[in-house]
């Protein structure tokens, strides 16, 4: 079956200069797009066609456009990584839309994600998150036997969910507190759950949660709407198990 | 300690603490009222306010209750107050219904209102009994104790008042709806949840809250259809 054609959009888009300016919405028209494509060639096309026009082309982020790398973002009709299911933006397809819609594209909205370009936000506050306690500490040698450590089934599974995180960025920009709690909760559990990990599993914890306050990500309240909205379905009882871990932390220290 | 009552998961830990603490109480209240519909005579409700009122236990109880409800309410504007600052530019379009429930989202909004129900029930029944009394408010002997008629102040404010019965069925069905999204967010909040108990608190969250609103409910009703005739 032919795909069929989106005769027209209007693409309601942010556009700021840099992460000092003001920045607002501009709304262009952009003709023939196949509901084949993907939402980032959409984009392309329409920064040709702005290129052509004389106008500055739109920033995005995007990298390996297969899902896997958690570069790609936006905020599209109100929603992250748009009006699908367990997709990155990358995944998307215009088949998701109609013609004669207007589709709004927003940043990320987060005071720990601050806007560097139009939509590219800067993300590095998961990674500072990550250097406060997302490794293992142990000297490096020889590769060890497979089964060496016998790992229960169920932990490796709940591990590997976890450890399915891409570090996106949606949860933070789904939830209405933008708390970071569903990326932090995913690379505690994905330590957590083998024994490798679990020696340091209270540091770091602690580590972790006072680095995300620290860098000005909102609470979690537990609406769930990270999940919802996760590529990967990281689900919320890592949250509970995060939780867990701090709060014997702090209770035992 | 105080450090960790402001981090993000110890502000949660505390309303956590207060709202399990408030939800039995609340619980512990409507078990008493519900006497009010089992009774005609009003002796049963009489003798359960009176007991309330009179045993050392819950004479210690009550300034604490009164403090749960503090914290509960002081940290729940603290902790909207923080995460609202979280994002400093909001979102032009936002669609968040398909992912989160209405009541998770508006928590603040559902807790503030029942704490201007909260209000007007403690002038209207708490500060009557305990401070000012009322023409309402007339004494009786049960058993040969003397105590208050708490029956008849309850029974004529619901029969005398539509606009307060109609406040106290809003406020039942209000605390059930905060109390959907509270009752296993609370569980979570505490790392007392996994895949098999994320459902199971949900089930028993939403019985209780129906409970809560329906029992709630159900008071003023009794009174306002003429069904204790
Ligand atoms: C009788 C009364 C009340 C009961 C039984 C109750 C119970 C609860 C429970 C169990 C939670 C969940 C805590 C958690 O997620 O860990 C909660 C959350 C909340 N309550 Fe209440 N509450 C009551 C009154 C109030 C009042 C009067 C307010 C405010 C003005 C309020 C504001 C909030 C807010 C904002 C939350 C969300 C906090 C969060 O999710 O972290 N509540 N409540
Ligand atoms: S938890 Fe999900 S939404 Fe959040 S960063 Fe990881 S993959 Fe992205
Ligand atoms: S570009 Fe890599 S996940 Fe979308």
């Amino acid at each position: 079956m032919a795909d069929k054609i989106l005769k027209k959009l209007k693409i309601k888009v942010w556009r700021q200069n840099n992460a000092k300016s003001k920045g607002k919405f501009e709304t262009y028209t952009i003709e023939n797009i196949s509901t084949g494509s993907s939402f980032l060639e959409m984009m392309d096309i329409l920064n040709n066609q702005l290129i052509e026009e004389g106008i500055d082309p739109i920033a995005f982020d995007h990298d390996c456009r297969e899902g896997i790398c958690g570069t790609c973002s936006l905020y599209i009709n109100g929603r992250p990584h748009g009006p699908d299911t367990e997709v990155t933006t990358c995944q998307l397809h215009m088949r998701k839309f109609k013609d004669g819609e207007t589709i709004t594209i927003e940043p990320w909205r987060a005071r720990a994600f601050p806007v560097i370009k139009d939509l590219v936000v800067d993300r590095t506050a998961f990674e500072k998150i990550l250097q406060a306690g997302g490794f293992v500490s142990v000297n490096t040698g020889g590769v060890p036997d497979a089964n060496t450590i016998p790992i229960n089934r169920d932990d490796a599974e709940e591990s590997m969910d976890a450890a399915a995180c891409i570090g996106c960025g949606a949860c933070v920009a789904a939830c209405k507190n933008s708390s970071a709690m569903l990326f932090v909760s995913a690379k505690v559990s994905h330590l957590a759950k083998l024994p490798q990990g679990k020696v340091e599993a209270k540091s770091r914890a602690k580590n972790m949660v006072s680095k995300m306050d620290e860098l000005g990500f909102g609470g979690c309240t537990n609406t769930q709407a990270c999940e919802a909205e996760c590529p990967k379905s990281i689900s919320i009882t890592n949250i509970a198990r995060l939780n867990r871990e701090y709060l014997v932390a702090r209770i035992s220290e | 300690m105080s450090k960790f009552l402001t981090a993000s998961i110890g502000r949660k830990f505390v309303m956590s603490l207060s709202g399990l603490f408030l939800m039995v109480f609340i619980a512990v209240h409507l078990g008493l009222n519900l006497l009010l519909i089992f009774d005609n005579s009003g002796e049963l409700f009489n003798q359960g306010a009176h007991f309330m009122a009179t045993n050392p236990l819950i004479k210690v109880m009550e300034p604490i209750l009164g403090l749960g409800f503090v914290i509960h309410i002081v940290w729940s504007f603290f902790l909207e107050f923080v995460n609202w600052k979280a994002r400093p530019v909001k979102y032009a379009q936002k669609n968040m219904s398909g992912a989160s429930t209405w009541a998770s989202r508006n928590m603040l909004v559902l807790g503030a209102l029942v704490l201007v129900f909260l209000i007007i029930h403690m002038i209207n029944f708490f500060v009557k009994m305990k401070f000012t009394g009322d023409p309402l408010l007339t004494e009786v002997t049960i058993n040969g104790t003397h105590m208050h008629n708490a029956y008849a102040l309850v029974s004529a404010t619901f029969i005398n008042s539509t606009v307060l019965g109609i406040l106290h069925i809003l406020g039942g069905v209000l605390l059930g709806i905060h109390l959907s999204h509270g009752f296993w967010s609370s569980f979570q909040t505490l790392g007392l949840n996994n895949k098999n108990w994320l459902q199971r608190w949900k089930a028993i969250g939403n019985i209780y809250a129906v409970l809560i609103a329906v029992g709630y409910a159900v008071i003023p009703l009794y009174f306002m259809l003429g069904m204790y005739k």
